[in-house]
Parts: structure tokens; sequence; C-alpha cells
């Protein structure tokens, strides 16, 4: 056995033992319910989208997703582990059996989804990087950036489009890579860089935490297309149902009219539009052939409301983050947000 | 091993009795053994060779030639985005080398230094070394490189940078120093320095030998100072002074031109060097006292001064204890080095996970980690292990 190999084979135990049980090809869902708890990969703290409340809670736009996903697997919508991933840990982790669903702020690339062997399913926010700066510079345009020092997420695409957009443009900069957004902050904050870039939703939350958020601006230049949407381990086609159309439950309930506050009235009795009956289970059998019951939809809208409530809560115009909905609102309303039929 | 005594010989093998022959026994445990091994081993690659293929994933040491498309901040070889994988693991095998070489020269020369200077007669010295020492070696390294990137980025920004004489600048963003352009007969300077160590080695040889046969001692210092400093500066001067140096200049955003150390690498070397440095100075008091008080006596007696006692009865004898303790130092410097990852240093660990989460290959990567820093370990132990062959106690 020469030395490669040797080195070859402890590295395979090494992940092997680090990863856990090898993962199963079989029903997710089998062990979620034996369990009791879904395994919910989240960001380690980004405002707006995953951060502790007051009481030491996770909550936040891509945790509502996963309370969503418990509340209609399981019945409740608190019944979750969260695990608390950096860009870098996420993919092994999904991979490895670690979490059951990925609700992280991940872009839907075609080498994550083809390559990495992962379905995503769907997309929860349209997101583009962009550049934060401080208002001092004196610049207005990303482009005008050359020679500049720039702080970066490792392991992240933007790592990918920041080269790229410097080399379209032909223009020079440092990178900077540091492995989490806090520690990236702070070196922004301290000046080791001259800009910050990651998503603009990224950059929005980013910028709330500084100490004057008046001083720093961010470009108008978006560098990519970042369609952000929660994954699952490609396989298990049932898995992947569920996760697909809790999200499509979400979005259809905001079409619909259906809120957390109406839901359960709505789903008390078979009501006149046809859709609303199929998806809240009072008519047809949608919810058996996910291998649910037929309320499951009922529970994950009450979790946290629709897809409008859980934006404006989290991350909405009246949030500190103060996004739009842009992009994000449904296709009636000049959006791209569109969630296939309930039929 | 001591020679054991043979086994009886003769009357043929007999397989009964194998089992109550000491060497049969033996061979039998050492067959097992190996087969238990290899028998892992096989399980270990086929169970993840399945695995992988159930789960749809590619293997392979192919992705190595795909394009990197990210940048590095930090490359002693031509690099750009569109460069390779393989290139870009490469760049930050150097950028580790580089760190390693650094720290175990600076935490050597920091470790000697403490090491004596704790043996002082003097209280307050030997009390303040002492307290660094503790203090250093306790405090986990990983603390100790975020605390040195923390005071790195403390220092002025780049507007209000620190300048030396105009040429070199020390700001937020690391050292900017001049760097050289060689021009028309700079060379030939470059010659005369080469020349004057060639020259220089050879006068040591001389001295030395004369020493040994006549007692005299010879200069040799001052004279190789001379020949590698002194006569390239007058043929640099004769020649019209052919060396210029790009100078870092402000731009709009950062310093421009010259040479750029940045504060990461800083931060994580002189972490490195001092909590190595601690460990090293430990070792050097240990290998000081376990020299025999009876040969600095003895040394006094004879009428040599302090420091020569030091230089030349003290520490020979004292690097034979020192040495073997200190390679296993060197390695955990050059591993420790990894902890770069916190701070942003481009080192093979960080470029490594980068590429780990772009290409999905998790155990190829691993595997080229391990293998990485496998045969740096094995040079380093070579080494070391000449270089204590060569200073062994030579017995007559």
């Amino acid at each position: 056995m020469s030395f490669k190999k040797i080195a070859g084979a402890v590295a395979v135990a090494g992940a092997l033992v680090a990863a856990g049980a090898v993962p199963g090809q079989a029903a997710t869902l089998d062990d979620v319910k034996a369990a009791g708890t879904l395994k919910c990969g989240i960001n380690t703290g980004l405002p707006g989208f995953a951060y502790t409340d007051d009481a030491g809670n996770w909550t936040g736009f891509d945790v509502a997703y996963c309370r969503a996903m418990a509340a209609a697997v399981l019945g409740d919508a608190n019944a979750i582990s969260f695990v608390n991933l950096t860009g870098k840990t996420r993919f092994p982790a999904l991979a490895s059996g670690e979490i059951d669903v990925l609700s992280r702020n991940t872009t839907w690339t075609y080498s994550r989804d083809v390559d990495l062997g992962f379905t995503f399913v769907g997309v929860n926010y349209y997101d583009g990087q962009g550049f934060i700066g401080r208002t001092a510079l004196g610049i207005s345009s990303a482009t005008e950036l050359d020679g500049a020092s720039v702080c970066i997420q490792t392991g992240t695409t933007t790592e990918l489009n920041l080269a790229d957009f410097f080399r379209v443009n032909g223009i020079t900069y440092e990178p900077v890579p540091i492995e989490t957004n806090a520690e990236a902050r702070a070196a922004y904050e301290a000046e080791r860089c001259d800009v910050y870039t990651t998503d603009a939703s990224g950059l929005a939350a980013t910028k709330t935490t500084f100490d004057d958020p008046s001083a720093h601006m961010v470009f108008p230049e978006i560098v990519s297309k970042e369609p952000l949407g929660p994954l699952v381990r490609q396989g298990d086609d049932q898995w992947a149902d569920i996760a697909r159309w809790t999200l499509n439950a979400l979005i259809t309930a905001e079409e619909l009219g259906v809120t957390q506050a109406n839901v359960e009235e709505m789903a008390a009795a078979a009501g006149d539009h046809p859709e609303i009956n199929r998806m809240l289970g009072t008519e047809g059998s949608l919810g058996e052939m996910l291998g649910l019951d037929a309320q499951w939809a009922v529970r994950a809208i009450a979790a946290e409301g629709n897809y409008a409530e859980i934006f404006d809560r989290y991350i909405g115009p009246d949030s500190p983050l103060g996004l739009g909905r842009g992009l994000n609102a449904l296709y009636t309303d000049g959006g791209i947000l569109y969630s296939p039929p309930f039929r | 091993m001591s020679e054991r005594p043979a086994p009886p010989r003769g009357g043929g093998f007999d397989i009964s009795r194998a089992w109550t022959d000491e060497r049969a026994r033996g061979v039998i445990f050492q067959i097992l053994i190996v087969l238990g091994v290899a028998g892992l081993a096989a399980f270990i690659v086929i169970n993840t060779i399945t695995n992988l293929r159930e789960a749809g994933l590619s293997s392979g040491y192919g992705f190595l030639f795909d394009t990197a498309n990210f940048d590095i901040n930090q490359r002693l070889l031509d690099y750009a985005s569109t460069s390779t994988y393989g290139q870009a693991f490469v760049v930050g095998a150097l950028n580790t080398i580089l760190v390693a070489v650094m720290g175990i020269i600076a935490a050597t020369v920091i470790g000697f230094v403490t090491g004596v200077l704790r043996l002082s007669n003097n209280f307050l010295v030997s009390r303040i070394v002492g307290v660094w020492v503790e203090f250093t070696r306790n405090v986990p390294v990983l603390l100790q490189i975020i605390f040195w990137w923390l005071i790195m980025l403390a220092l002025p920004r780049v507007k209000d940078s620190i300048s030396i004489g105009d040429a070199a600048f020390l700001n937020n963003r690391g050292i900017f120093l001049p760097s050289p352009v060689f021009e028309d007969g700079s060379a030939i300077v470059l010659a005369m320095i080469l020349i004057g160590v060639i020259g220089a080695v050879l006068v040591g040889r001389w001295a030395r030998k004369r020493q040994e046969a006549t007692g005299r001692t010879f200069p040799v210092g001052w004279v190789g100072l001379g020949l590698i400093v002194g006569i390239p500066v007058i043929v640099y001067v004769a020649l019209g002074q052919p060396l210029d140096f790009d100078i870092p200049e402000k731009k709009r955003f950062n310093l421009k031109g010259g040479f750029n150390i940045t504060p990461e690498l800083i931060a994580l070397w002189l972490a490195l060097s001092t909590y190595t440095g601690a460990f090293i100075s430990e070792i050097v008091r240990g290998g000081i006292l376990s020299v025999s008080k009876g040969q600095t006596e003895a040394a006094g007696a004879l009428g040599l001064r302090r420091g020569l006692t030091m230089r030349k009865i003290i520490l020979p004898q004292a690097l034979r204890v020192i040495i073997p303790p200190m390679t296993s130092q060197y390695l955990n410097l050059t591993k420790n080095s990894s902890l770069a990852v916190a701070i942003g240093y481009q080192d093979i660990v960080s470029i490594g996970d980068t590429i780990l989460n772009q290409s999905g290959q998790a155990l190829e990567v691993i595997s080229l980690y391990m293998a990485f820093y496998l045969v740096l370990s094995l040079l380093t132990s070579a080494f070391m292990n000449w270089y204590n062959k060569r200073i062994a106690l030579v017995e007559r």
C-alpha cells in the first residue's frame, strides 16, 4: 500500500466517523417522525433571517420555514433541533444526514443541484450580490473600486461572483476572505477592507448592526443572480416533495388570502374556493399523497403565517431590515413569486 | 532488539507444536494483524465508494484541473481566478510553508534567548521571562492568533499610515515595503554577494583548522561581514547604483506598488512563534540544566569568559538534549498554522476549504491535506534527525 493510499483510507475513515451514520436513501419522513424532531440547518446568525430573540429562541425568515415544515410533518412548530452552520459546513452536514433540511440563505446553482447531490425545493428569496462601503469613500459605483480591499465570507458563491465582477470590469482588488459573517463584518468595521460584499439582503441585515448605519451605503450594482431557497438530499423524492409543497403552500396562502389568523376558520369547513379547500384538506386527499394527513398545510400556515406575513415580520419594510418585496412580490403584484397550483 | 535464544531446531517443523514455538507464534500473530488491518482498510474503502455512488456523488482527483474562479490575496506563484484548483492548492501549500518556516526561525530565536534569560542570575529578568512563558504556553493558540490579529486591525488606517522615511508604511492592512527593481549591472552585485558568502564559508573553515592546529583564533565574524556586505556595497556604488526601488504609493483605497505583508500573515507569525517559542524556551532551559555544573566551573578555571562558556561549552552539549523535543515543537507549529482560517490567512486549509465548498469533493480535499502535512512533517523530522546525528557526541 502506498502512502497516498494509506492517507486516503485514513481520510475516508475520518470523514465517515465525523459524519456518523451513513446517509440512508430510505424515507427521511419516517426518520423524522421516529425522532420526533426536525433537524433544520440554519445560519450561525444573520439579522432578519436567522437570529435569537429576547428569550433565546431562534427566529427569522429562514427559521420560519423550518417551523412551517415541522408543523406540517410533526404537528408542532417547535419540534425542531436547530443546527447552526457556516457557509463551509452546511453542505457536508446535509450530505451526511446531520440535518434533514437546509434553510440557510443558500444560492441555488447548477453544480450544487447536480454535482453535490442535493435537491433545491424552490426559491424563497430572489437575491443578488451587492457591495456596501463608507459614504466617506466618495464613490457611487462598485466599478470605481479599482485597488480596493474587499471583505468576503469564504465558501460562498459571492467569492466566485466577486472574482468574475472584477475580472469582467478589468479592475484589481485585494480579497480578504473570512470564515463567518460576524468576523468579516468586524474586519470591515476596523477598515481592514474598503467594502464588504454579500447578498443584498445580507447587506441590509448587516447595515442595521453598524453603530452609524447612515455612514455606510449599498452600491447600486447587483452583480449576480442569487435565488435563495431551502434544499434537501437528493434521492428521497417524497421528502423533497414535502419540503417543496410546504414552501408552495405558504406562497399560495398569500395568493389566496389565507392567513395565520383565518386559516383555522377556513379549514373548519369547506368553503367556496376549491383550491383553498384542496390545500387545507377539506376537499380531496392531497395530504395523503404526500404521506401526511389532510391538515398538514393548515398547520404549516398556522405556524408563522403565509409568505407575506413571514416576509413582513422579519425582513419587510417595517422591520429593521426594511427590505421591499421587489422581485419577491407575487406574480400578480409585479414580482416573480409563483407557486404551481394545488390540484 | 537483543538476540533471543534460538528455538530448538532439528526434527523438522511440527504443525501441532506451532503454538508452543515462539517464532511460529510470532509469525501467526503478524499474519493475523496484517489481515485485520487490510480487512479494515478494505471495508472502509469499499463502504465509502458504495455510499458515494449511492448518494450520486462523483469522486476522484480530476476536479483539480477545473477552473478555480476565486482569487487569493497572497501568492508566491502566479495565480489568477482563471487558474485551476490544483494551482490554488499549490499557492496555499506555499503560504503554509512560508508561515511555518518564518515561525520556526522566530520561535527558535525567541526560545533560545528566553531560555537562557530564564536562567539569568538577575531575579527580575528570570521572573519576567518565567511569567511570560507560563502565560504564553497556557493560553490556547487560537486565542493568541485572534489577539494579534485584533492588534493588527487596531493599527492606524490607510490614510493615517505610519511612514518610515516615506518608503515603508505600516497600517492596519499590513506592512508595505519598497520592492527592488533590478537594472543592468545588478547581476554583478548579486554575484558579488554570492561570492562573498562562499568566501566567508571558506574563511571560516580555514580559521577553524588553524585554531585546531595552533590554538590561535581569527575574527571570522568581521571578515565574513566585510566579504558579504562590504565588497558588494562598494561594487554597487562603483557601478552607479544599478538597483532601483518600487516605493509604495498612496492611491485612492490602498497603497499601491512595493511589497505588501498582510496583517493576517504578521498576526499568525507572531502568535505561532511566541506560542511555540515559550515551549522551546522550557526545552532550552532543561537542556542547559542537564549539563553538569562542573563543566561551567572547569571552563571558568581555564579562564573562559561567561559568554564563551555558554557558546562553546554548555550549548553544544545541551543541544543533544534539546534537538529531539524541538522537532516535535516544529511539527506542532506547522500543524497549528492551519488555525489561520480563523483570521483569513489563505493557507492550504483555508484555500482547500474553499475548494471543498465549491467542488464538493470533501474526501479528496481532506486526503490532500493529510498527504501534505504528512510529507511536510516527515521532511522536517528527517532534517532534524540528520542534524541531531551531526551534533551527536562523537565517541572516540
